[in-house]
């Protein structure tokens, strides 16, 4: 199996993910070139709506890969997650199997064709590993699940081949580029943090935001982006239940876009704050330290 | 390369030390990731450790304190600058030394820039100028000791705020929005400052003593073991921020595990539903959920002075926690009981509660010195069915009664009643028994628990609904 080259050094991924429309510094940069050299996913942490699924998208999208997604929830389980058999199509199968020969002789026949890539249905995991073109899978919000499907996923994770009774194993010709992230409402197990690099996605820096929103809402002028994202930054050190995302920093910007507001006061922050904020108390908190007016 | 391999080992070493878990895997992970990347580019090198090595963000602070102590800024690696003259620093009332007011205006400079390049050559110089502390200096070994403490000290750059502030607003008027995000922007870079002052502190000591002693002394514990009741002020914010993120945890868990091992009666149509997938054999049958038991809480707090940091963080999570109880009635006390239940409506702002209720609530009566036995005593009598069959009582406090009465029998009664009792303690283990705490007097009543970090506190919140 040959080693697919991801990419040449953590310079080249910055120069990629740029070209893909995601800004990232050094450390994700790092992070997502080790995880191409020493081929092990990446566990990708941090606040709500810092761009941790967004990562995933611009890695695919810079070299050309198909992104496979798996999206996770409490109660996956494996036939969701890995494959499982199209059992309506093989009663079909056998039903039409015995009305056309009564006598049975034809069973074994039938036995052995009803359990094969015809009947099988595969889901995310199993056909980023089947795959033979370059491929990024994203398995989202691994929080999510149950202790089960992270056992089943350190198994996949860990070989790149998943076994399949009556088929026999599946091995992956060509290994895929894996992202797993984690809203860290639970902690992962230690034996899945041991397998995978950690890349820990936070606020970003002042500038880097601003250039953020500046390529992502390109109408949007220099001034007004600055001190959008100054303003988002006061209101992250508030204490608030939800602070403001980035995704939430754009959004703001796009309000305020199509508002055609040019300037960040009072009257218009007061105006377009629930863009931002989600909560009832985080609008009074933000009112009182802002100073804004009370609302009407 | 086998220089660059031992000081690999004995980083990962000190991160072990530290108290960050790393594998031997994740060791031989990180010696792989390093030789990919460029050594000379230091962060590279620090992401490609952090990666392999720290898989925690409670550990960021550590990791990253250690990392510049092992892998030193290659312009400040070569043993403080030539040209660099260290002196004693000058007497505090000396505000106008010539060299204070130039790094004084440098610094004005930098918070109104933010130039990052500058902040770090500052730190420098100003550790160079004020930092060095005639005498023994750490472990009797040659050379001053070097103080951040007095660098601030002596530099006071936050006296730079109000200046720097006017000529940021520059003519905008003042006291609104526009000041307030100008003010957290100066914040920001005043403790980028004072972190690169610090770092620069530890790193000096390297330089002259042990690596692996600067290693062991001069870190700070990560944040989830950082106690209570001496937690620094931006670690007091920290813990803070951390007590919303750390309830939603617990409230995910404690809804994943109710939700489990709980079937409750067949839900009939859903079954037969079900079992049209399967040719009309019911295949697996499907039950209605049940309804979660949960528990009523009684929490009684301790909120004098040396330990009210600790009850505000204990109120906060269990406030930020309350779905998951049936009912939460808390009472506060330091001489005089008051029932604090009503600063905590639904919907309100956890951290507002906290800071109206130390203005507001009525807990003091004469001396305003903690007094365990009249507390007690007047809970028994002004709520006596506050407490009943299904009650959780949870008190907060260090069991100090300044050797007045404890109520030992009022005590005894109240923990009869409940269905659970517990006793918080936020101090040491070690030092409960000394001086005028009651600990083990309360312990053979009450069932009484550590409680000094943020792990141990959700630890046992944990175990509580």
């Amino acid at each position: 199996m040959g080693v697919p080259n991801w990419f040449e050094s953590p310079d080249a991924v910055t120069r990629a993910l740029a070209s893909a429309g995601y800004l990232a510094d050094t450390t994700t940069a790092t992070t997502v070139f080790l995880a191409g050299a020493l081929q092990r996913p990446i566990l990708v942490e941090g606040p709500a709506g810092v761009g941790k699924t967004e990562l995933a998208k611009a890695v695919a999208s810079a070299t050309d890969a198909e992104l496979v997604r798996l999206q996770c929830y409490e109660g996956l389980d494996e036939s969701r997650a890995l494959y499982e058999w199209n059992y309506r199509k093989q009663l079909l199968r056998i039903q039409a199997s015995v009305a056309s020969d009564p006598g049975g002789s034809a069973w074994e026949q039938t036995h052995d064709d009803i359990f094969t890539d015809e009947f099988l249905l595969t889901r995310p995991l199993l056909t980023a590993i089947r795959r033979e073109d370059p491929t990024v899978l994203l398995i989202d919000e691994a929080d999510k699940t149950d202790i089960e499907v992270e056992a089943l996923l350190l198994e996949v994770l860990a070989e790149f081949q998943v076994t399949i009774p009556e088929l026999g194993t599946v091995r992956a010709t060509r290994r895929p580029f894996v992202l797993i992230t984690s809203n860290a409402t639970r902690e992962l197990s230690e034996a899945l943090k041991r397998r995978c690099l950690y890349l820990y996605l936070d606020y970003p820096s002042a500038e880097r935001e601003r250039d953020i929103v500046l390529s992502r809402v390109p109408g949007i002028r220099q001034e007004l982006g600055e001190e959008l994202v100054r303003t988002a930054a006061t209101l992250r050190t508030l204490e608030l239940k939800k602070s403001p995302s980035v995704a939430e920093t754009i959004d703001w910007a796009q309000t305020l876009l199509a508002l055609g507001i040019d300037q960040l006061d009072e009257a218009a922050t007061r105006a377009t704050l629930g863009v931002v904020l989600k909560h009832a108390s985080d609008h009074a908190r933000a009112a009182k330290e802002l100073g804004l007016p009370a609302s009407e | 390369m086998s220089d660059l391999f031992e000081h690999h080992i004995a980083f990962v070493g000190a991160l072990r030390e530290a108290g960050l878990t790393v594998s031997i895997a994740e060791g031989l992970d990180a010696a792989e990731a390093i030789t990919t990347v460029h050594l000379l580019d230091r962060e590279q090198l620090r992401a490609a450790y952090a990666a392999t090595l720290m898989k925690r963000q409670m550990h960021r602070a550590t990791f990253d304190s250690l990392f510049d102590l092992y892998f030193p800024a290659v312009g400040a690696a070569a043993p403080s600058r030539q040209n660099e003259t260290v002196r004693a620093a000058p007497a505090p009332w000396e505000v106008d030394d010539p060299e204070r007011l130039a790094i004084r205006e440098a610094l004005r400079e930098y918070l109104l820039t933010g130039d990052d390049q500058l902040a770090q050559q500052l730190a420098r110089d100003a550790m160079a100028g004020f930092g060095a502390v005639p005498g023994t200096g750490s472990g009797g070994r040659n050379g001053p000791s070097w103080s951040p403490m007095t660098v601030l000290d002596r530099v006071s750059p936050r006296t730079l705020m109000a200046s720097v502030l006017e000529q940021f607003l520059r003519g905008q008027d003042q006291g609104g929005l526009a000041e307030q995000t100008a003010r957290t922007t100066i914040e920001s870079r005043l403790r980028r400052f004072e972190d690169l002052v610090d770092a620069d502190a530890r790193r000096r000591l390297a330089e002259q003593s042990n690596l692996e002693d600067v290693a062991r002394t001069g870190i700070r514990p990560s944040l989830d073991n950082v106690s209570f009741l001496n937690a620094s002020r931006p670690e007091l914010a920290a813990l803070r921020r951390e007590i919303q993120p750390l309830a939603r945890r617990l409230a995910a868990r404690l809804a994943i595990q109710q939700r489990r091992g709980r079937r409750g009666p067949l839900d009939f149509r859903h079954t037969i539903r079900a079992s049209l997938q399967t040719g009309g054999v019911p295949m697996q049958t499907v039950h209605r959920p049940k309804r979660p038991v949960k528990t009523d809480l009684v929490i009684i707090c301790d909120i004098s002075e040396s330990v009210t940091s600790f009850a505000h963080f204990t109120l906060s999570l269990v406030y930020a926690l309350r779905e998951q109880f049936s009912r939460v009635r808390a009472f506060a006390f330091v001489d005089e009981l008051d029932e604090i239940t009503r600063f905590f409506a639904p919907g309100s702002d956890v951290v507002e509660s906290v800071t109206r209720l130390v203005t507001e609530a009525n807990v003091t009566w004469l001396m305003g010195r903690t007094d365990y036995g009249r507390a007690f005593e007047l809970f028994e009598r002004r709520y006596p069915d506050a407490i009943g069959r299904r009650t959780s009582l949870l008190i907060l406090g260090d069991a100090r009664s300044n050797y007045g009465n404890v109520g030992i029998p009022n005590l005894e009664r109240m923990v009869a009643k409940a269905r659970h009792a517990y006793w918080l303690n936020p101090e040491r283990r070690q030092i409960w028994d000394t001086g005028d705490s009651e600990a083990s007097k309360v312990g053979k009543v009450i069932e009484m628990i550590e409680c000094r970090n943020l792990a141990q506190l959700s630890e046992f919140v944990k175990s509580l609904a």
